[in-house]
């Protein structure tokens, strides 16, 4: 029971961080319909840029975020208006090929610019364990935990109880109504952009405070399709639920498995997990159920 | 298509031709000769990357039936190659078989496996598919590692006919094996099944109304790719001798796919142009780069990413047709020229 529980909450540590990252996917399906395979090289640079801002210049933690955040926010709009925006109405396969060719491009350059070297942050959250119920786990795992849920609640309450959230609703409903209201569309997408890249930063910088910076982040962005086809493509909810069930059950497969199959249980899980929801019920939890007409 | 004045036909059967003139009989001649002289003048640094081109060739020849024609998106075809090259491989150490009997093995055995990760195929399509074969990607990977008899993460040697030791001997085999591919993958697109393929990419509820099997033709689609794939993983694994997981990950899926849109999806020529700019491009860029240790090693590694993406996207954004249809565009201009008027 106490071993459930370690692995429990490392999971939903992992759970609420899954879904930090998938909430930018799917922001960005939502208001324009691009599928961004780019999102983990935004966890990426983002854990990159905090690494240079707080342990390069010794910049206070505080002013290191929200240059980060600034920094992410310029990307996501440089991204959006000189690669994205022409290709409004291709098919899926060149939005999918120009996400993965820019995926390549910000990797190979992070890597190229740091080396891929294993970075830390300074220590800035008390070290003193907790106990719950017998399971032992360091103080970082319910920091992280608990700035990932404020920041989820966050986006949640922009996108329900705000005028610019009302925006994004309204296009993702259609472009051409939004634009008719006088919604301004094209500017709606940038802002989905730029809050993705934003919070895809502060998932790197989160990711990075748990388990370092390494070239390794950039595989969390793969990990968000799991979450995001299990909780349904355009819902938002379904991201927070998605990212939390598949953060938990990785962690408690791997858990239980890795002893038996030899290690590895975690890389494969999600999409083993993945292959099910698309045989059963390949919209997910919350999606919308597509029905075509020739 | 169009041709060069005065070329007139006057059956079906030369209306359908692939090879319309005494020019291009002439220059098809010519190019069969100079790929059967290329291994006496090359160096083998250079025999090795013309070795390893028409591999990944063959590779994105198969991606180009099932993603170009069929518009089924594959992120795993890089897998299925590591299936090929892992049943062959398995086949001559472990059963003893002669190597054709093990190459054909390996490949319908790929075939197969790319129906049981094709199946989601029938019920999805678009981004729902491309995750399905991502899935597949992982997973696969994950058994090359896991499973006891494929070697783990050390990866298994290949054992290596004597005869194919020499290095000119592989080319010819490799060669061979990438023209053939090439000629029945342009003349799928001119059969029955290539059209209905078409039909499919274009508006495949539309194809089922009009009477295809989507089923049949869908699945069809994705044995040929791991077929294809198969082919190329066993010859890959007789060329490099050692075969491990990391030879096939998920950025050689993604090499392979930006091959074919920089190419020009769609057309049999554009899987040709693509496979080549890209192989030459990304061989030239780390070789230049190592000419300049200055640079230091972290932009000798990963020079050919950032060119390669930049290429993905700058192509997608002027010229989403690829270079096939620059091509076309440069055929009109030299027939009418220089009285284009």
């Amino acid at each position: 029971m106490t071993l459930f529980l370690q692995f429990a909450i490392a999971g939903i540590t992992m759970g609420a961080l899954y879904s930090l990252i998938a909430l930018g996917f799917v922001l960005i399906y939502k208001s324009s319909k691009i599928l961004n395979f780019a999102q983990g090289e935004f966890v990426l640079v983002g854990g990159y840029v905090g690494l240079f801002f707080i342990t390069k210049l010794g910049l206070p933690i505080w002013l290191g975020v929200v240059l980060l955040v600034a920094t992410l926010a310029l990307l996501g709009f440089v991204i959006e208006k000189l690669t994205i925006r022409p290709l409004v109405g291709q098919p899926i396969l060149a939005i999918i090929i120009m996400t993965l060719g820019l995926s390549l491009l910000i990797n190979g350059t992070v890597i190229c610019i740091t080396g891929s070297e294993l970075g830390t942050f300074p220590q800035f959250i008390p070290t003193a364990p907790i106990k719950i119920g017998g399971a032992v786990f360091s103080q970082v795992y319910a920091w992280c935990f608990g700035i990932a849920v404020i920041l989820v609640a966050l986006s949640t309450y922009f996108f329900l109880y705000t005028r610019y959230g009302l925006y994004m609703r309204a296009t993702a409903e259609s472009h051409e109504v939004a634009q008719s209201v006088g919604i301004k569309v094209r500017s709606t997408f940038t802002l989905a952009w730029v809050i993705a890249a934003a919070i895809g930063g502060i998932g790197g910088f989160l990711l990075g405070i748990i388990m370092g910076v390494s070239g390794d982040l950039s595989e969390f962005g793969l990990k968000v399709f799991p979450v995001v086809l299990l909780g349904g493509l355009e819902s938002i909810p379904g991201a927070i639920i998605g990212g939390m069930v598949i953060g938990l059950l990785e962690n408690v497969a791997a858990g239980y498995l890795d002893p038996l199959m030899g290690g590895g249980v975690t890389e494969v899980f999600p999409y083993i997990i993945m292959v099910i929801i698309l045989i059963f019920k390949p919209y997910g939890l919350f999606g919308l159920t597509r029905i075509e007409r020739i | 298509m169009e041709l060069p004045c005065g070329v007139s036909k006057s059956t079906y059967a030369q209306d359908m031709a692939v090879v319309h003139t005494r020019t291009q009989w002439g220059l098809l001649g010519i190019l069969l000769a100079l790929l059967c002289g290329l291994p006496f003048f090359l160096n083998s640094l250079w025999l090795g990357i013309v070795i390893h081109t028409s591999i990944v060739l063959i590779a994105v020849l198969g991606l180009h039936i099932l993603t170009g024609l069929c518009g089924q998106i594959s992120l795993g075809q890089a897998a299925f190659l590591g299936v090929g090259a892992y049943a062959s491989t398995l086949l001559c150490a472990k059963l003893n078989s002669p190597l054709p009997i093990s190459i054909i093995g390996a490949a319908i055995f790929s075939g197969c496996f790319g129906i049981i990760f094709g199946l989601p195929a029938l019920r999805v399509k678009g981004f729902y598919l491309a995750m399905s074969t991502l899935a597949a990607q992982f997973i696969i990977i994950y058994l090359f590692i896991h499973v006891r008899f494929a070697g783990g993460s050390q990866g298994i040697f290949v054992p290596i006919p004597q005869f194919l030791e020499s290095k000119i001997n592989l080319y010819f085999i490799i060669m061979g094996t990438a023209v053939l591919a090439t000629a029945f993958a342009k003349n799928i697109s001119r059969t029955k099944a290539g059209r209905i393929f078409v039909a499919i990419r274009d508006n495949d509820l539309a194809a089922e109304v009009i009477g295809i099997r989507l089923s049949y033709y869908k699945l069809l689609a994705f044995f040929i790719c791991s077929l294809y794939a198969g082919i190329a993983g066993a010859l890959y694994s007789l060329y490099i001798g050692h075969i491990n997981y990391e030879h096939f990950s998920l950025m050689d899926s993604i090499w392979y796919l930006g091959m074919l849109v920089v190419g020009g999806l769609g057309s049999t020529s554009g899987a040709v142009f693509g496979v080549i700019f890209i192989s030459l491009l990304s061989k030239g860029t780390s070789l230049l780069a190592s000419q300049m240790p200055s640079l230091g090693p972290q932009v000798a590694s990963t020079i050919g990413i950032i060119v390669f993406g930049l290429i993905l996207v700058l192509f997608l954004i002027f010229e989403p047709r690829g270079l096939s249809h620059r091509w076309e565009i440069f055929k009109k201009f030299y027939r009418i020229w220089p009285f284009s008027y």
